[in-house]
């Protein structure tokens, strides 16, 4: 059955290859893989190995090819791979281009119910053949579970090939299908088939395999999306505006669930768990668009709640208008922007870090947001409560850039945690007493040190009543279309911005001995660039690196690209937006910063950053 | 260009509310619209409404889009909390507004142009959501600001001022409501204070979303001859076949004389809305009726004022999202964060 070309020569690295492999997982949408694939990664994180998950979908929902990555490192280097040892064939539309990716010496395995085409075959590959589909046409009856189950049945062959624990396979298995003893069954009948298959006939675990680990202990799994709103729930968000899109529309889902599980409040009733027996201590509006998703949002922020949005590029282009509005009006709001591949429709299910520029100037006129770039979920957790601080504390919107890689790949990430003494910084806002102890209100004077004025919230006393307005304003808030007047507001904006930049999440620096290469990045490049400074490393570059989490920049960012004679920034799009970003906003000479631009949509990889510093440096280790 | 703010010494001693105040505490800034705006009406009738009601000030949040329309909440009630927001999206705002903190009575603005063009959608999503408000559109067919070209309003044969007849069909914003689940229509002439005072407090009492369609003359660019919502041709086309009283439940402002046909329609807090004069059949509460009713008028060339349409029934935003009684604003933080040991147990799942 098994169509082994040419035994490959005993490994001499095959020790290299336990704990430290990749395996990529070709599929075709819609077919139920991505419960069988999230299986094996969820199992070999709890089997205490530093492991990442990687979901490269198309924009569709049944039929096209999808393909799911896993990479497996000891040492935790779990950026995206280039090199697959093994390949999971299972898309025929694809085979071609698959096997074509496997690294030499590496596996495919494939649905052997069919002969493969000779023309596929590699001399330097091992190929795994299982009858996937023939298995289950013999063992299950109904076409759903004849389809469904190929996909727990290669599971199953994975588990004796990798030496996954067979135990933890099967209570995670009997985690999710708790509910469902049938499924449950049928999922065990599936996973064992591959098993047995593959411990008959092939020579299990193959060389590259995994091997029980401590390292994920105080780690979580988790999606950048739901850790999001997680933060929000946390952070006390009351009201939400949002319109689906992918891929931000989980970060609402998630939000949703969290909140009919946490913030469901009993009241008095007869009848306990009647529709009347608690009241929801939240409203999340569905809107129109997402022109009206942030006015929803504005309306509530100035209404004195916490108030969030999510989106991706597209959204923020609608929500332009309303943004200015905020930043002139001074209103808080809290904008989650899980980048996607743009212009216009782009590639929805693809990633990109394109709306820094976008998202940093916001809206016609002079204007300027506060931005924060999470890299992984566990600072989408922390900068989502933050975010929610920082736009009350300034009265500004305040955009979290996450991204596809971040907002839909499960990550490991240490343990999320919360100090039950926090205190939500609501910002200056005047109540009732307040305003009893001033002579008069002016919503745009007595401005503190950080060049922010207090408010007042609808409701409160009259005294305390005015007029916002996007039109131009004095600073007691009133009409106006006097230059000195006009000036005076904008001006003070400008200089609330800049004060922001203490209050962001200040920038990651690590620094070495003998640095003459500086890396700048920021978001989820994170992982790839930290792997590529020590491959770099390797090979005798000596790189500085610095990850930039917010906006506006503190000094140190511009001290570290003068400090560096070779200053790299490493960003997800075409046009080096953060390169740019550095440079309008520091001041400091644009070329003094060396791109290094990865825009495909795909996450980034060490090597890819690897290649461009030695390229530039002209280094040949 | 400032708003001047009006003098606060009554000439002669003026009649006080429940609250102790006197309707000029129910005035704002001067107007700065054209002599004989109709706006400027509306403005003034939405004052003496808020003062007999007795409504305290700081209770009210006055909304608008942008255009001469939205201009006008600076122009009634200084003490209430305002908000001048984008062209089109003042429904977005309120939406956000009222889901934070439902306390409030919250009135929008607005006008053709930015409730039947730029604003369509929000307008018709704030009808389906029936967020708890009062929404007076100051339909004047024309765009005043941008000097008179034609609103999605305006009728077809209508004349601008330089003479160019509209071609396209016009929005009836009473027909469009009928369609998107409107919980309370109602249209008005801005020269008819006595019936848009009653018809303005019917719509406060209103639980949801109450439309007022106010024909509202603009007096330099569309009340010219040709023109199908000039002061003249309203006062020659309006046909008040459907008056409204609005009567307190706790006091009787203005007490209608009483016919034997007088119909009541009782709002969510107890108060009565008075039929007087309803062409016999009519009921507001019919939604098939009334759109026939409508539509015939509107072949006569005649426009149908008063309340059209009522539906008492329906839950408003807050009612279909079931929030508490008190503003989500003022939730306590402890009752909204989990805290550690909720978030050391749920992640439990993420293992």
């Amino acid at each position: 059955m098994t169509t082994t070309i040419p035994d490959r020569a005993a490994s001499d690295t095959s020790l290299e290859k336990v704990n430290n492999f990749a395996v990529k997982l070709a599929n075709v949408n819609g077919t139920g893989s991505a419960s069988a694939n999230s299986l094996l990664m969820q199992a070999i994180f709890r089997m205490g190995i530093p492991v990442s998950g990687k979901n490269l979908f198309p924009s569709n929902i049944q039929g096209l090819p999808t393909w799911y990555e896993i990479r497996v490192n000891k040492s935790g280097y779990t950026a995206r791979a280039l090199d697959y040892d093994l390949m999971v064939a299972m898309n025929s539309q694809t085979y071609a281009e698959d096997i074509k990716e496997v690294a030499s010496g590496g596996y495919v395995l494939y649905d052997s119910s069919w002969p493969l085409d000779a023309h596929l075959l590699r001399d330097d590959v091992t190929f795994l053949g299982v009858p996937l589909a023939k298995m289950c046409l013999e063992n299950f009856t109904s076409s759903r579970e004849r389809v469904l189950m190929k996909n727990i049945a290669y599971a199953g062959a994975l588990v004796a090939l990798l030496d996954l624990d067979l135990e933890v396979i099967a209570t995670l298995l009997t985690e999710s299908y708790s509910r469902n003893e049938k499924l449950l069954a049928s999922n065990q009948k599936a996973l064992r088939l591959g098993y047995d298959y593959a411990m008959q006939n092939f020579e299990c675990p193959l060389a590259l395999h995994v091997a029980p680990m401590d390292e994920t202990a105080h780690s979580i799994l988790i999606d950048g999306n739901t850790a999001s709103a997680l933060g929000c729930l946390y952070a006390g968000a009351t009201v939400a505006g949002w319109y689906p899109i992918t891929p931000a529309t989980a970060l609402m889902d998630n939000f949703t669930a969290l909140c009919a599980k946490y913030r469901r409040e009993p009241v008095d009733s007869n009848v306990p768990g009647a529709p009347d027996s608690y009241k929801n201590n939240y409203l999340i509006l569905q809107a129109e668009d997402e022109i009206a998703a942030i006015g929803m949002v504005l309306g509530a922020s100035w209404s004195g709640a916490r108030s969030f949005t999510s989106t991706s590029g597209p959204g923020i282009s609608l929500m332009s208008e309303l943004l200015g509005l905020a930043y002139y009006t001074e209103i808080p709001a809290v904008i989650f922007d899980v980048q996607r591949t743009g212009p216009s429709t782009g590639m929805p299910t693809r990633t990109q870090q394109a709306d820094i520029l976008l998202c940093a100037y916001a809206s016609h006129g002079d204007t300027k947001h506060i931005l924060l770039f999470p890299a992984n979920p566990h600072e989408c957790f922390d900068f989502a409560v933050q975010s929610f601080d920082i736009a009350e504390r300034f009265q500004t919107p305040v955009f979290v850039l996450s991204d596809l890689d971040i907002g839909m790949n499960d990550w490991v990430v240490p343990e999320l945690t919360w100090d039950d003494d926090f205190v939500p910084d609501r910002g200056r806002v005047l109540d009732d007493q307040d305003l009893a102890g001033i002579a008069e209100f002016f919503r745009y004077t007595n401005e503190d040190g950080d060049f922010v004025t207090p408010r007042t919230v609808p409701g409160s006393d009259s005294k305390g009543a005015y007029f916002i307005r996007g039109s131009g304003h004095d600073k007691f808030g009133k009409y106006t279309e006097v230059p000195a007047e006009y000036q005076e507001v904008v001006d003070r904006l400008k200089k609330k911005h800049a004060a922001a930049a203490h209050a962001v999440p200040a920038p990651l620096e690590v620094r070495r001995d003998g640095a003459h290469v500086g890396i700048i990045t920021l978001g989820s490049c994170d992982l790839a660039v930290r792997e590529a400074i020590d491959e770099l490393a390797a090979r005798g570059i000596v790189a500085d690196y610095l990850r930039v989490r917010g906006f506006p920049f503190v000094q140190s960012v511009r001290q570290f690209v003068e400090d560096h004679e070779h200053c790299f920034v490493v960003e997800q799009n075409r046009d080096a937006q953060l390169r740019s970003l550095i440079a309008l906003e520091t001041e400091v000479d644009i070329n003094r910063m060396r791109p290094v631009l990865h825009y495909g949509g795909f996450p980034l990889s060490a090597s890819q950053v690897v290649d461009a510093v030695t390229a530039t440096l002209e280094v040949r280790p | 260009m400032s708003s001047p703010t009006k003098p606060l010494i009554p000439l002669a001693v003026l009649p006080k509310n429940e609250l102790g105040l006197t309707v000029r505490d129910y005035e704002g800034a001067m107007s700065t619209l054209c002599a004989g705006c109709g706006h400027d009406s509306v403005t003034a009738a939405i004052t003496q409404m808020y003062f007999e009601l007795s409504m305290p000030p700081h209770m009210i949040a006055k909304l608008s889009g942008i255009g001469c329309s939205s201009k006008t909440p600076t122009y009634f009630v200084r003490g209430a909390h305002g908000f001048n927001s984008a062209h089109g999206r003042m429904a977005t705002i309120a939406t956000g507004a009222n889901a934070a903190n439902r306390e409030l009575s919250y009135i929008g603005i607005s006008g053709d142009g930015d409730s039947l063009s730029i604003g369509i959608g929000h307008l018709s999503h704030l009808m389906r959501r029936n967020v708890n408000m009062v929404y007076v559109l100051e339909n004047n067919g024309v765009y005043g600001l941008t000097k008179g070209q034609f609103s999605a309003s305006a009728d077809i044969g209508s004349r601008s001022k330089r003479g160019v007849p509209n071609i396209v069909a016009p929005i009836d914003p009473i027909m469009l409501g009928l369609s998107m689940g409107a919980t309370f229509l109602a249209r008005s002439f801005s020269g008819d204070k006595e019936q848009l005072i009653p018809l303005l407090k019917a719509a406060v009492a209103h639980k949801g979303m109450a439309l007022i369609d106010v024909i509202s003359p603009c007096v330099t660019f569309n009340d010219h001859e040709g023109s199908t919502k000039s002061y003249r041709f309203m006062r020659e086309h309006e046909v008040k076949e459907i008056e409204t009283d609005f009567v307190p439940w706790q006091q009787e402002i203005s007490m209608p004389h009483h016919k034997d046909d007088a119909r009541e329609i009782i709002m969510h807090d107890g108060s009565a809305v008075r039929f007087r004069s309803v062409p016999e059949g009519y009921d507001p509460r019919d939604r098939q009726k009334v759109e026939e009713y409508i539509r015939e008028r509107h072949e006569r060339g005649e426009i149908a004022t008063g309340l059209l349409y009522v539906n008492e029934a329906s839950s408003d935003v807050h009612e279909m999202n079931n929030t508490p009684e008190i503003a989500l604003s003022k939730v306590p933080f402890s009752k909204l964060c989990p805290g550690s040991s909720a978030l050391a147990k749920l992640q439990e799942d993420f293992r």
